[in-house]
Order: C-alpha cells, then sequence, then structure tokens
C-alpha cells in the first residue's frame, strides 16, 4: 500500500501535522510506503528549520525531517504557498534577493504539481487540515 | 466503492459531521479524529445524528484524542469503534479512497 | 501517466480564509496533468461562486473570474448541493453563469454548474479516485 499524504496546515496551531506524523509512523510501522507529504496552505511552515520550540514540547520539524531521513520519504513544499509564507530554499531565496534560506533538512520546495503527481501514484490519498 | 470519511471538528463547532453523515453512501465508514472525537460522545445535542447513520455507516473514534481530551470511551455512543493509529492506517487500507470532512 | 479521477471539495467561504484561492490553484494543475476533475460545493463553498464579488473594500484580489476560466481547461464537472444553496437563501440565479464550449456540439456554450441533491452527490463522491478536500 503506498500513501501520499497533503498536510494543509503549519505546526503548533492545529492538530494536522501531529496527526499526519502520527499517521505516517504508523503507516511506515505497518510495512506501508509513504510516497510522499506534500505541504500546502500554512503547511509550508512545517518546513522552517528555524523554529525553537520550548525544550518541553515536540519539535514537529524535526520529527518529520527525522522520518525523512530514517525512510526516504519526500517531503515537499508548494513553492507558490511557500513564496506568500517565506520559505525559501538557498536557490530560491539568492532568486527573490533574500538574505538567507531557511528549509530544513529533508524537505525540498517544488511545485503543485507532485501533488496531482501523488493522487495519481499512490493507492490512497489522505488529507490533514483545518 | 467504499470510502473512509475523516471528521476532524467537533460538532459543537462546524458542520463538517453533519456534513459528512449527509452525503456518505451506505456502506463507507466515519474515522472521528482530532476536535472531531467529540462528536462520538453520548447524551450530547449531536447523538442522535450519529446514532442515526450507524445503520448504514461504520462509525470509529481515534482512542488517543478522545484520551487527549479527558473523554472517556465508556462514555461514547453505543457502537462506535474505538481506534488506534495503527487501526486507522488499517482502514484507510481496508477502503478505497479516503475523503477528509475539514 | 494514468488518468484518475480527481475531486476537489470547497467548503468554505472565500476571502474570509485563502482555502478557496489556493484549491483553485490545484484545481488548474490537475487539470494541467490532463485528469478527470469535478468540483464540488458544500456548505459554505456555494459562496464561491457567487455572481457579483467585489473585494475592492478589502484590498484582496478577486479570483472569482477565474471559475470562468475553468471551461477553457476542460474543467466542465462543477457540482453544486442544491441542499447547501437553499439552506442558504440562494438559487442559481445568485451563482456566476458558468458555461463550457462543447467542441463536439460546434462549440455550443453548455452549463458547467450542475445542481444536485445531496443523495446524487453522494453517488458522485463514491465513484472518485482521489478527494482532495479544501
Amino acid at each position: 500500500m503506498k500513501y501520499s499524504i497533503m498536510v494543509n496546515e503549519g505546526p503548533y496551531t492545529h492538530q494536522a501535522s501531529d496527526t499526519a506524523l502520527h499517521f505516517c509512523k504508523a503507516a511506515l510501522d505497518a510495512g506501508y510506503e509513504i510516497f510522499r507529504v506534500f505541504f500546502y496552505h500554512d503547511g509550508v511552515n512545517n518546513g522552517t528549520r528555524y523554529t525553537v520550540p520550548p525544550q518541553d514540547d515536540r519539535n514537529i520539524q524535526k520529527e518529520w525531517s527525522k522520518l525523512a531521513e530514517a525512510h526516504e520519504i519526500d517531503l515537499v513544499i508548494c513553492i507558490a504557498a511557500a513564496q506568500r509564507r517565506g520559505i525559501m530554499d538557498a536557490d530560491e531565496a539568492k532568486r527573490q534577493g533574500l538574505d538567507g534560506d531557511n528549509i530544513a533538512p529533508g524537505f525540498r520546495i517544488s511545485g503543485l504539481g507532485q501533488l496531482i503527481e501523488g493522487g495519481i501514484i499512490a493507492d490512497r490519498q489522505l488529507v490533514f487540515g483545518d | 466503492m467504499s470510502t473512509l470519511h475523516t471528521v476532524n471538528k467537533s460538532p459543537f463547532e462546524r458542520d463538517s459531521l453533519s456534513s459528512c453523515i449527509r452525503l456518505a453512501a451506505k456502506g463507507h465508514s466515519i474515522l472521528l479524529i482530532e476536535d472531531g472525537a467529540l462528536g462520538a460522545m453520548a447524551g450530547t445535542d449531536h447523538s442522535d445524528m450519529v446514532a442515526g447513520v450507524m445503520k448504514d455507516v461504520s462509525v470509529y473514534v481515534l482512542g488517543p484524542d478522545l484520551a487527549a481530551r479527558g473523554m472517556s470511551e465508556d462514555r461514547i455512543i453505543d457502537g462506535i469503534q474505538v481506534v488506534d493509529y495503527s487501526g486507522f492506517v488499517e482502514l484507510t487500507a481496508k477502503h478505497d479512497t479516503c475523503q477528509s470532512w475539514l | 501517466m494514468a488518468t484518475k479521477k480527481f475531486m476537489f471539495i470547497n467548503r468554505k467561504a472565500p476571502y474570509g480564509t485563502v482555502y478557496a484561492l489556493e484549491s483553485l490553484e490545484v484545481v488548474l494543475i490537475g487539470a494541467a496533468f490532463e485528469q478527470d476533475v469535478s468540483l464540488a460545493f458544500i456548505g459554505d463553498g456555494v459562496y464561491q461562486i457567487a455572481k457579483g464579488q467585489s473585494t475592492d473594500g478589502i484590498g484582496m484580489k478577486n479570483f472569482s473570474p477565474t471559475y470562468k476560466a475553468l471551461g477553457d481547461y476542460e474543467i466542465t464537472k462543477l457540482y453544486v448541493e442544491k441542499e447547501s444553496l437553499e439552506a442558504r437563501g440562494l438559487t442559481l440565479d445568485d451563482l456566476m453563469p458558468l458555461v463550457w464550449e462543447d467542441e463536439d456540439d460546434d462549440y455550443a456554450e453548455k452549463p458547467s454548474i450542475r445542481l444536485v441533491s445531496s443523495a446524487e452527490l453522494a453517488e458522485v463522491f463514491d465513484d472518485q479516485d482521489v478527494v482532495l478536500s479544501f
């Protein structure tokens, strides 16, 4: 079973990203594949490495990065949504004349086509949002 | 085809659950997650609506979300099944598609 | 690449949140990938295609003209739930006249909006491969 996941909300304000993480871990434990996680709307805010929650709280961004590294999951941030909200990789920051990037390890920025492609390739598409 | 509907909003806050119930077909399943778990409680203004759909649709609730909100499994509507995250995954695998009611 | 039936479910009014606008952006990409795309407008989602939207006073871009262009992208199935429309005191006349040109019928203009009951819409949903909710 191959899954494509869409996360539509940022960390901390909504539970969506937490639920998506728990779901992905449980799916991997069951031996299923997470083909791609696509971050859209405020969901792009899951992918900034400048997230510094208090020490007694979970670090959602790091959880995603860790999961991606351990299981080679493709974490894709929508470029149009990211540009609106200030999430940049090095190339994009340079292109926009900005003084730095903030994308977290394991995430990459790409287009909405990746979401549609995920829906086509995966057996199941799930949406976590508000 | 069979569909797993997920509802993540309290029925007191939004019309997600009532819309889902209106548009779910016979043989589908509904899983209540996040604040949506509150829709599983017995004795609320919305319990009859949920109990009413259960002759055609199986209803599940995500246990960790119920527990987080201090709601005991003893107080949910009769016939609603409690699942954990691995149960959530199995439900998605068992149905052909997933539809989120946000 | 395979063709799947994609359903985009819209349940929120425009402008108060970004969901309507960013949903529309995905819909256009779905069409570019030559997928079988449908849209459903349920609940407050019906306000997304209301006639006469004017956003000058709130300083936001009026994106409602984009719905009129959907026909050009061969997106011709816009389902509106009758019960949602009626609950809001609206009729089809309150919605934008969205049409598409049927090239197999001498480019006759045909309505894209399909007013359906909850039961009919449930059947349409039952036939989809991928459902994206906004």
